[in-house]
């Protein structure tokens, strides 16, 4: 069993991104929600701190989040998948607790 | 499965109340159990009846009232973070000689350790905040 | 199940400007009264709740700095500090204030419950725990 990691902030804002991969172990899942969901994003300048944790870290993006903000599925990088608010309460069930990276 | 939600941030300013009221509601559609939300910091003014929204906008005060109605949630307010924000019930007023109250039905103030005794009781705790 | 669980304490935030690291603070000593047992973590911007010579007499706000000193009396039993939040804000462990703590009852004592720890060890404390509180 493992912890479900929550971030909330834009990684180009706030450093909760990184400090949730630095401090998370190998197994852990992540969930990006609200601005958060920048950082699933493919092209930007911080694509490859998602894309260089996807191998041992299970990522996931609030899909109503994600479309709210007018993101096209097809911008997610590869490896991470898309859940709703069932699929959250899911993760949190699934994981052993939950940290939040507010 | 038994969660408790604590809501770090006011209505409006920022998405987590509104995230920690989905999350809420799927958990329960989901046949869960939500042992307590708890509200912190400037989460506390989720807790007036005063709020008046525009009319094409959520009313995130009365979206919880309602979910606590259909669940029977126990919706808390922090005391010490209420006091400092201005939330105000029949005791509060009584014990502090405030001339009004504006707590929103369905939410009760109280203190710190129901916070405490959330995490101990429930399964989960889920954080919303800034 | 159990009545006593790990409860850790995650600040991320500075002190003054925002209520957080006060308001987290609070928290704290009520969970410590709850009998639970009570660790904090310190990571990014949280190091700086821990500075030595707080002086909020120019600002106006009440300096809670003191309090964290007295958490060893709380029965908090450990504060870590994670290094790379530290040395990435210039700091060492000689500018943050110490914390005693002793057990009246073993009369076992520890000078400083403080300690600084690298991101691994972080990262395990966390998992670790049996809830994560995020300020």
């Amino acid at each position: 069993m493992s912890d479900l990691h929550t971030v909330n902030k834009s990684p180009f804002e706030k450093n909760s991104l990184e400090s949730c991969l630095r401090l998370s172990k190998a197994g852990s899942a992540i969930l990006l929600y609200e601005d958060g969901v920048y950082g699933a994003l493919k092209g930007t300048a911080v694509e490859n701190m998602i894309a260089s944790v996807v191998a041992d870290k299970k990522v996931y993006v609030l899909g109503p989040d994600y479309k709210a903000r007018g993101l096209d599925e097809s911008r997610i990088i590869d490896g991470v998948e898309v859940v709703d608010y069932a699929g959250f309460v899911d993760l949190v069930e699934a994981n052993d607790k939950v940290q939040a990276w507010v | 499965m038994k969660f408790s939600i604590q809501v770090n941030e006011g209505p409006y300013q920022h998405q987590a109340s509104d995230s920690a009221y989905q999350f809420t509601k799927a958990a329960l559609e989901k046949g869960h159990e939500c042992f307590r939300v708890f509200f912190y910091h400037d989460g506390v003014l989720n807790g007036t009846r005063l709020t008046t929204p525009p009319q094409d906008d959520r009313n995130i005060v009365k979206n919880w009232t309602d979910l606590a109605e259909e669940y029977d949630l126990d919706l808390v307010v922090c005391v010490a973070a209420a006091q400092r924000r201005g939330i105000v019930d029949d005791g509060e007023a009584e014990r502090n000689g405030k001339d009004a109250t504006n707590i929103a039905p369905r939410f009760r103030i109280s203190g710190l350790g129901q916070l405490v005794e959330a995490a101990i009781q429930s399964d989960r705790l889920v954080v919303f905040g800034d | 199940m159990s009545d006593t669980k790990n409860f850790m304490f995650l600040n991320r935030r500075a002190p003054y400007g925002t209520i957080y690291a006060w308001e987290s603070l609070e928290v704290v000593l009520i969970a410590a009264a709850f009998e639970q047992n009570v660790s904090l973590m310190f990571v990014d911007d949280g190091v700086y709740e821990l500075t030595k010579g707080q002086d909020t007499t120019g600002i106006g706000m009440k300096n809670f700095s003191p309090t964290y000193r007295t958490l060893g009396d709380y029965e908090v039993r450990h504060m870590y500090v994670d290094k790379a939040s530290l040395e990435a804000r210039g700091l060492t462990a000689d500018d943050l204030v110490q914390v005693e703590w002793e057990d009246w009852e073993t009369e076992e004592s520890v000078d400083n419950i403080v300690e600084v720890v690298d991101s691994d060890r972080v990262a395990e404390l966390l998992e670790e725990s049996d809830v994560v509180f995020s300020f």
